[in-house]
């Protein structure tokens, strides 16, 4: 699976990196970069931990194939 | 046999609790109460994107497009819960008294009133969702508005009435705006950014009569001067929910204390989370209540797991975290600044310009920080609170993710 991310939803909370700086950050301008769009199975918990803590649902997973 | 959870308040603690018991398999039962006859919906826009029209109630809808029956929820709103049974482990609302295996309380907080100055149409506290669709009509109305409160939900409704066209004053009682949360420091250098925007700031002054008059309201401050308004919106603290638990044995001194994993020690399934909480951290000796949407968020998730399983390690504290959008800038705070005894100004040079971070300190080891429009720096803070990092190491951090060397402000 892969994330997702919408930068215009975004609003530099920043709740997605203090759940897991491996796969996001912020860019200077707040933003969310995802830093590794593909995730090992794994990591999916944590992943999805960060998913769930956007105020804004910003970033979303998608299918392998999305 | 099937069990059931009752969840008794339907913001964002009470519903994340529920879709994370689904999500972590629990099949039985869960009956969510509401106080307000409304689906339910996220609180932090009420001050900023809903009053702004930039969102509507639509999209700020905790529920998702299955709403209740998506999640298989029993959901009743306009439902208070008016008394707990722990011994016969029931519930009491809408006449009914509901069996419970787990009781989650997130029955939130109220805001105060004006010396017991009930609200009404030109006077508001911006807390559910009808204070908001009020406060909105009122704005289309014009009309200079008053907020009393220099704290952040009545920052936050001037700098939405500002960029409505409003003419707004905020009355504080302290010496500077914010100075409960973050100190007098940095109270000024949010002081000045409501100044750039245009809003007119009455600090060390208190109110000493509200007079409605009739197309708006008399504010008369402890300095003698009187001004008139449109609308007064107030803002000066809150209340935790917990009157209905009177009698109920349920220990409440200034919220419901729980223990570390939320939940109430002297009754037997019963868990409390969010702002009506005043649980203790891991490790510490404290109780304390915590009004942030990050911690109700974590909490639902702390509670939903011990229920579905009660041998689940209860998990480190994290570094509580706020935020606040005001005039375009994001005011996110990490630790406790009410809790220190040094704070330290600090510019740091970013590629997308300056950036002011307020550091504190509580005997030499880092507290606190507030960042003010950075909020790439947010999560270093975070991690450095929960590492226990000294603020030479935080600083260095912040140098690390900036251009290099910061400049001390005070």
């Amino acid at each position: 699976m892969r994330i997702k991310a919408d930068v215009v939803k975004c609003q530099g909370y920043g709740n997605c990196v203090g759940v897991d700086a491996k796969h996001f950050d912020l860019d200077d301008d707040g933003l969310v970069v995802v830093l590794d769009e593909v995730v090992d199975p794994s990591e999916m918990e944590t992943v999805d931990a960060a998913i769930r803590s956007c105020p804004v649902s910003a970033i979303w997973r998608a299918g392998a194939d999305a | 046999m099937r069990e059931r959870a009752v969840i008794v308040g339907s913001s964002v603690g009470g519903i994340r609790t529920a879709q994370e018991l689904r999500r972590l398999g629990f099949e039985d039962d869960i009956v969510v109460l509401g106080a307000e006859d409304e689906l339910p919906y996220d609180k932090p826009p009420l001050s900023k994107q809903l009053l702004l029209g930039t969102q509507t109630e639509d999209q700020i809808s905790l529920l998702g497009a299955g709403g209740w029956d998506g999640l298989q929820l029993d959901g009743r709103p306009g439902t208070p819960a008016t008394a707990v049974d722990i011994d016969e482990r029931t519930v009491t609302a809408g006449g009914e008294e509901i069996e419970y295996d787990y009781l989650i309380i997130a029955t939130g907080v109220r805001p105060r009133t004006l010396g017991g100055l009930a609200t009404n149409e030109s006077v508001v506290s911006v807390r559910e969702l009808r204070d908001a669709r009020a406060l909105r009509q009122r704005l289309a109305g014009g009309g200079p508005m008053l907020v009393v409160g220099g704290g952040f939900i009545g920052a936050e409704v001037a700098s939405s009435a500002r960029a409505l066209g409003a003419d707004v004053t905020i009355i504080e009682a302290l010496e500077a705006p914010f100075a409960r949360a973050v100190g007098a420091e940095v109270g000024g250098h949010l002081a000045s950014l409501h100044r750039d925007n245009g809003v007119k700031l009455l600090t060390g002054v208190g109110v000493d009569a509200v007079k409605q008059t009739s197309d708006g309201v008399v504010v008369r401050l402890s300095d003698g001067t009187t001004h008139e308004a449109g609308t007064v919106v107030v803002g000066i603290g809150t209340m935790p929910n917990t009157e209905w638990l009177d009698g109920s044995r349920i220990p409440v001194d200034n919220g419901v204390l729980t223990d570390a994993s939320c939940a109430v020690q002297a009754a037997e399934g019963v868990y409390a989370i969010g702002d009506v909480a005043r649980s203790i951290d891991k490790g510490a000796t404290v109780y304390r209540r915590v009004e942030h949407w990050t911690n109700a968020v974590e909490q639902a998730h702390i509670v939903a797991k011990q229920i579905i399983d009660p041998t689940s390690p209860v998990p480190d504290a994290r570094a509580p975290y706020f935020w606040s959008d005001q005039f375009g800038t994001k005011i996110q705070m990490v630790g406790r600044p009410a809790e220190s005894d040094s704070v330290e100004l600090r510019r740091f040079l970013t590629p997308a310009g300056e950036k002011t971070v307020a550091i504190y300190g509580l005997r030499g080891a880092f507290a606190a920080c507030v960042a003010i429009g950075w909020p790439r720096s947010i999560a270093t803070c975070r991690s450095a609170w929960e590492r226990g990092a000294s603020i030479d190491h935080v600083v260095a951090e912040l140098e690390t993710l900036s251009s290099g060397a910061s400049v001390g402000l005070t």
